[in-house]
């Protein structure tokens, strides 16, 4: 991983390329993020960035985090999210990250808490076919055979109903279409899992070297 | 004003004629041959205007050597170099499908006096 940045989505819109082609994107509010804290080999074990996102008001924030930011010497921040940079040497503390890490028409991997979409049936949740909706038939939205009955158990990894959504999911290999600087924004092509105003991570893409 | 808002507001045209159906429209649209680009006039009466905004879309109906054509343009797309109003029409509806079903006299539209 090269560079990386959290942001907010923000929503959904289109826009035009110069040769008149409609682009769907999503616009991300990304940064400015900053490196509250460095993992090092020695102390943690591992090489990792921790970057900051997001204000706090005074009251939000207890002691003991106060006294983390403070030694950043930075503002309390929202989020927190770590990243195993390349180079983590090259950050110093207290550094300031913008969208302008990224450039139009590179590749990028957006990570995401996708939408919660509860206790949702096999259809749903496995993209399974159903059954006639008439003719007689009682089989409408269920889950199908569960196997043979000679194991006489039903195997791990059977697609059941069950809790869908909600999870972390990663997007990869989509194109930066605009990056604006002055207003932190990163217009990526495509959708990004989660909710309008859900917290995003941002970074180069794994498959874009292939 | 919201950010989404203000992306779609940046790439909207300005100076774009009122549009209505039934209108008769002569659209100035850029086409690329191979490595070449020239622009196509496009005329024919307006039959519906869909969609909001940056979204919004209009379709332009035309009889060319006794075929029905029908194009649908993005108002505000950027290959649209000009678009010109050559005539109001008067009309009492938002689609003009019925236009598809006439033919000749038939499938005439009443100019809009004001």
């Amino acid at each position: 991983m090269k560079k990386a940045i959290i942001g907010k989505k923000l929503g959904m819109t289109q826009v035009f390329t110069p040769d008149g082609q409609v682009v769907p994107v999503t616009v991300i509010e990304a940064g400015p993020c900053f490196v509250v804290q460095k993992k090092s080999k020695a102390v943690d074990g591992y090489e990792a960035v921790q970057l900051g996102f997001g204000e706090l008001a005074r009251g939000q924030v207890n002691k003991p985090q106060s006294g983390h930011f403070q030694k950043a010497g930075l503002s309390p921040k929202k989020y927190l999210r770590e990243f195993r940079l390349d180079d983590v040497a090259a950050y110093e503390v207290g550094q300031e990250i913008k969208v302008d890490i990224f450039a139009e028409g590179e590749w990028v991997d957006v990570t995401a808490k996708s939408k919660g979409k509860g206790f949702a049936g096999a259809i749903k949740r496995h993209g399974q076919g159903r059954g006639p909706e008439t003719h007689g038939s009682k089989y409408h939205r269920g889950p199908g055979s569960l196997g043979s009955i000679d194991p006489a158990r039903v195997f791990k990894g059977q697609t059941l109903p069950g809790r869908m959504g909600g999870k972390t999911v990663t997007v990869q290999k989509l194109q930066v279409v605009k990056v604006d600087a002055d207003r932190n924004l990163l217009l990526v092509r495509g959708a990004v899992p989660g909710p309008r105003g859900g917290l995003v991570t941002v970074k180069d893409s794994v498959k874009a070297a292939q | 004003m919201d950010i989404i808002r203000q992306i779609e507001a940046e790439q909207m045209k300005k100076d774009l004629p009122l549009l209505s159906p039934g209108d008769t429209v002569r659209v100035h649209y850029k086409v690329v041959e191979g490595s070449r680009e020239r622009t196509q006039v496009f005329e024919g009466i307006v039959i519906k205007k869909q969609g909001g905004g940056l979204r919004e879309t209009f379709t332009v109906r035309r009889v060319s050597y006794g075929v029905g054509v029908e194009r649908t343009f993005p108002l505000h797309s950027p290959k649209i170099e000009k678009l010109e109003v050559v005539r109001r029409g008067d009309v009492r509806r938002a689609k003009l499908y019925y236009l598809r079903k006439l033919t000749g006299k038939a499938a005439r539209i009443k100019e809009k006096r004001n």
